[in-house]
């Protein structure tokens, strides 16, 4: 086991969850490595999202969901994969995983620009995982939880709001929304002023009309196969 | 004496942060105060230009940053305002060569000599930007009543925020009273609604200033220009005066809104 120990597992909190960053090596002493890294400290990472960046290593899809299996089998979730390969760019697309973290970069920079949102990350996990933020996303935001997502305050334009859940906007919607990201069509939307660019819920995409008339709350969800959004009515 | 810093910055390009950052010096330095205006636009300097100070550069930024001379030295005393002094970049090398804590340390010297040390920053949201804000006690946001302009500023809002430099105060440049009230451009009251900053300043659409600034002749300098006013009214915001925004400045919108907002009737139509 000491080739293992040589290998260094860096663990950072960042906005989307856990980035993990591993050492050079061949790859199934750093798979072990990282799986021995989460088990040792499972209890403390449990239900985190893990971005993981493998750097030059080249994964195929196989390769790729034995490692989502395996770290979800630790009680974490694999959210996204970062990497110089294209051939593991393309794995890590296929399953759906995120292969860029919010400034659009694997670039030095990118890691500098991760810390504007270290200290203020607005994020509060409520009872079942859901998030609670409180405070205006701006353009370059993004929020992110497998679970529902509620805002106090507006989401602007060029800010994004991704969830398995539902989405509540205590404020005017403008940004890019997806309720029950992972599938769910049950998942709902609804904002004081709802006008995103565009809302998605599962994997169904509208875009609002912009002429609008009076501003009221509303309520998107799926019915009969589409997008529709209905005034929010009292009682 | 210890001087305040102020990085005037936007995002997007071209929306009139050199020009500002000549003008609001130029004014403050005209009410009396100590200035040093800073181009921290490193490898594509223009503040030098707008002021007409180009053939007096002898050192800048970079050879501070790097050494080379005292920032004593770097600093070029405006042609016209004896308290006005530019320290500008250097044309040849790029962001790369300062970094953020080099203009912290930068500042806190100039500091001790002036009331006010005015930062002209590059675009962009990297190392430029960065390095910018680094020492700023007061971030400036400008933006143009433009749609894109006004998202760049929504994101620079956020990043401001994130350093704790925040609340940023902003100016609404070049507003054109006339396509405002046809309803062909934003007014300054939608642009406030999304950005939900205080507002500090709106600047008319002049093509003055473009004369101006080929000239290298701040219009804030020029006591009949309404947008020579503009720019002097944001310098005294900037020290603390309270300063009224005139009707005749362009926010007919903004003003309309405000006044539907008290229950008046003369309210624009939303």
């Amino acid at each position: 086991m000491s080739d293992v120990q040589a290998i260094q597992v860096d663990i950072k909190g960042i906005r989307e969850g856990l980035l993990v960053t591993l050492s050079e090596g061949e790859w199934p002493q750093l798979e072990q490595a990282l799986l021995d890294e989460l088990q040792r400290r499972g209890d403390f990472l449990k239900g985190a999202k893990l971005i993981i960046n493998v750097d030059a290593q080249d994964l195929n899809v196989a390769a790729m969901s034995r490692l989502r299996d395996q770290v979800t089998d630790s009680g974490l979730l694999l959210w996204g994969v970062l990497s110089s390969s294209a051939q593991t760019e393309r794995s890590a697309q296929l399953m759906g995983l995120a292969t860029r973290i919010h400034d659009g970069s694997r670039e030095p920079e990118a890691e500098e620009a991760e810390e504007y949102y270290e200290d203020s990350a607005p994020q509060e996990l409520g009872p079942d995982g859901g998030i609670m933020v409180r405070r205006t996303l701006r353009s370059g935001a993004s929020v992110h939880s497998p679970g529902h997502v509620t805002i106090i305050g507006d989401v602007n334009p060029g800010a994004e709001v991704i969830a398995g859940g539902n989405v509540v906007v205590w404020g005017r919607l403008r940004g890019l929304v997806h309720a029950g990201a992972n599938g769910n069509e049950d998942a709902i939307v609804c904002a004081m002023d709802l006008a995103p660019t565009q809302l998605r819920i599962a994997g169904h995409i509208a875009i609002p009309p912009s002429e609008r008339g009076h501003i009221s709350p509303e309520i998107a969800r799926i019915q009969d196969g589409q997008v529709i959004a209905e005034n929010w009515t009292l009682g | 004496m210890t001087g305040r810093v102020i990085t005037i910055t936007s995002g997007k390009g071209g929306v009139g942060k050199t020009t500002a950052t000549a003008n609001i010096s130029a004014a403050l330095a005209d009410m009396g105060h100590k200035v040093v205006c800073m181009d921290a636009d490193i490898g594509l300097r223009n503040l030098d230009v707008v002021l007409g100070l180009e053939n007096r550069i002898v050192y800048d930024l970079v050879d501070v940053v790097e050494g080379r001379c005292k920032v004593r030295q770097a600093m070029i005393r405006d042609k016209r305002l004896e308290e006005l002094y530019l320290i500008p970049a250097a044309q040849t090398r790029d962001k790369n060569a300062v970094a953020p804590k080099d203009m912290v340390r930068i500042c806190d010297e100039l500091r001790q000599d002036f009331d006010y040390i005015v930062i002209d920053s590059p675009a962009g949201i990297e190392r430029g930007f960065k390095n910018a804000i680094a020492p700023a006690d007061e971030v400036v946001i400008i933006t143009n009543p433009e749609v894109s302009a006004v998202r760049d500023a929504d994101r620079i809002i956020g990043l401001v925020e994130a350093e704790q430099k925040g609340p940023a105060k902003l100016v609404v440049n070049r507003i054109n009273t006339e396509m405002v009230e046809r309803g062909d451009m934003l007014a300054v009251a939608d642009v406030l609604e999304l950005l939900a900053v205080d507002l500090i300043g709106i600047v008319p659409d002049d093509t003055a200033v473009l004369v101006s600034t080929n000239k290298g002749a701040p219009i804030a300098l020029e006591p009949k220009s309404k947008t020579g006013q503009a720019f002097r009214d944001i310098a005294r915001r900037l020290t603390g005066e309270e300063v009224p925004f005139s009707a005749s400045n362009g926010n007919a919108g903004f003003l309309g809104r405000l006044s539907k907002l008290i229950g008046s009737k003369e309210g624009r139509n939303a």
